[in-house]
């Protein structure tokens, strides 16, 4: 089974300010993005990233080939239990989930 | 006056550009040179403490590019958010290296300082009148948070920076400014559709990074009464219709809203296409303007006082076990330091990090398996001063403390000495408010000053 990183031409991840993380998906081109926009939900990246529903933001664009997840930090950035500054190691999540 | 061009030099200064890309911007005759100084991307450091996060000499090196390009073309250069953070003192500092270069280069300059940092009684004001709100999410705001902060700052935006403008000033240096008013301000001054100078600023607020080259820096966006062309000056440098597009993303929790003094843009309708090979033209983007005009506030407030000590463990049993140590470890400390040095735990924040198990992700790492060795990072955060002495009390144990009773006593590999490494002050953002003025000018100041 290919990883979603293997699927799609990039996933990058990074912060939105000091109080949120946006998630790019980059599909590369309209049949996997149309495969992902379908079979990648909600509910696998709320598990994933330990947020609740109510939290995440998804954004499908189609123009680009692009699925995009935007949600607030647990902890806000450079705070002292904060584990990545700029949270562009969370990408790394969802580049290894199954799909 | 349209079409209006602003030469962007790079994202940001400080992180260097392509000398020969400038020169190409400076032929292609721009209206106006803007740069952006600062962001909140590495951290509350910056405006905690109101330092820069650049070393002054970098700086320099490339201020002093700008303004021999400057002179050239004869128009106004811009920076925005002056020393990373944009409070008045780093505006000040920006001042004190333009006056040096002005020195230097021999050249007679006109500056403007627009001052962007917030007393705390007027904030605390602001607050009783109900004039501030909290964006989502945002720390619970009363008397005791303001009092707390170290720096409070509003973002300007371009009307802040247009007022700079029409002082006639060559060189205009700025507090903290949302990256994109710097370059919006004179397109808008001068009738370019609103809508596109936004966006057309938030496509290159980053420099080429809107291109398939990003490190080489330079680009040229032109506005006009229907839309904006992009285009970068490195002749290895190319901007695609997905190129451009894509920046909108980028640090972007909304791919479509931007949110700026005084409204904000929606390019929900917006079309990008190639005019040749380097050049995109984007029109559509809707400017929206609120009713009432607001800025955003960042603040930064101390957090604590922070040490490290980093230990390495190769044995096998304690990497298989060492969750289980650092736990065992970490209760017997607690009791120790409370002991010995009669501190309770709510006087400090005591934490294990293991690098090479789940270090950067915690909780959320999915892929643990047992590496050949393990990094034990251990941080102590306390209210003041007496991190020291803790992490000078937990030294043997780090080094010593033992798995079970009955065993030989371990010594595990310190790296440094000393140990603990001091990171002195922690500070921690506070703010994520907005802010309501009457005035754009009400809560910014502009002073002027000739070399």
């Amino acid at each position: 089974m290919l990883t979603l990183g293997e699927k799609v031409r990039k996933i990058r991840s990074k912060n939105a300010g000091p109080f949120w993380i946006t998630i790019d998906i980059f599909c590369g081109n309209k049949k996997t993005y149309k495969e992902v926009c379908n079979k990648l939900k909600n509910s696998e990246i709320i598990n994933l990233l330990m947020i609740s529903e109510q939290q995440l933001k998804r954004f499908e664009i189609d123009d680009l080939n692009v699925i995009k997840f935007s949600f607030p930090r647990k902890i806000i950035q450079g705070d002292i239990f904060d584990r990545d500054m700029h949270g562009a190691q969370l990408a790394v999540l969802l580049s290894e989930m199954k799909f | 006056m349209i079409p209006i061009k602003v030469l962007v030099p790079s994202g940001v200064l400080g992180l260097g550009f392509d000398l020969e890309a400038l020169n190409n911007g400076v032929k292609n005759n721009p209206d106006i040179i803007s740069i952006d100084g600062g962001s909140t991307d590495s951290g509350p450091y910056s405006l905690g403490s109101g330092k820069s996060k650049y070393s002054r000499a970098a700086i320099k090196a490339e201020w002093k590019s700008l303004m021999i390009a400057r002179e050239k073309v004869n128009v106004p250069l811009v920076i925005g958010s002056c020393g990373t953070c944009g409070t008045n003192g780093m505006v000040d500092w920006m001042e004190n290296i333009t006056i040096e270069l002005a020195e230097e280069l021999n050249q007679k300059i006109k500056i403007a300082k627009l001052y962007c940092q917030q007393e705390k009684n007027f904030i605390k004001k602001k607050f009783q009148l109900s004039k501030i709100f909290p964006l989502n999410p945002a720390p619970m705001l009363n008397d005791q948070l303001i009092e707390e902060m170290t720096n409070i700052v509003a973002l300007a935006g371009a009307e802040q920076i247009q007022e700079c403008i029409n002082t006639g000033a060559e060189i205009i240096l700025a507090g903290r400014t949302t990256d994109t008013a710097i370059i919006s301000a004179l397109p808008l001054m001068k009738g370019a559709d609103p809508g596109s100078s936004w966006h057309g600023a938030k496509v290159v607020e980053c420099g080429a990074l809107c291109s398939t080259n990003p490190t080489s820096g330079v680009v040229m966006v032109e506005f006009d009464k229907t839309g904006f062309t992009v285009e970068p000056m490195s002749k290895n440098a190319f901007c695609t219709s997905e190129t451009v597009a894509a920046h909108m993303l980028y640090e972007n929790a909304d791919p479509y809203i931007l949110h700026e003094p005084g409204g904000y843009m929606d390019v929900t309708y917006s079309n990008y296409y190639n005019i040749d090979k380097k050049k995109v033209r984007v029109e559509g983007a809707k400017w929206h303007s609120s009713k009432q005009y607001s800025v955003k506030l960042e603040g930064a407030k101390i957090s604590g006082y922070q040490s490290s000590l980093l230990v390495l463990l190769r044995d096998k049993k304690y990497v298989e076990n060492v969750k289980k140590w650092t736990d065992k470890l970490s209760k017997f400390l607690k009791k120790e330091i409370n002991d010995r040095m009669d501190i309770d735990t709510s006087e400090y924040s005591l934490e294990f990090r293991h690098i090479g198990l789940n270090s950067t992700l915690g909780e959320l790492e999915k892929n643990i398996r047992i590496p050949v060795e393990v990094g034990v990072l251990c941080l102590i955060t306390s209210k003041n001063q007496i991190s020291t002495e803790i992490a000078k009390l937990i030294n043997p144990f780090l080094l010593h403390f033992p798995l079970s009773l009955n065993e030989e006593l371990p010594t595990f590999a310190f790296p440094f000495s000393p140990v603990h490494s001091d990171r002195g002050c922690v500070y921690g953002f506070a703010l994520n408010h907005i802010l309501e003025l009457d005035n754009p000018m009400d809560a910014f100041q502009i002073e002027i000053s000739e070399v």
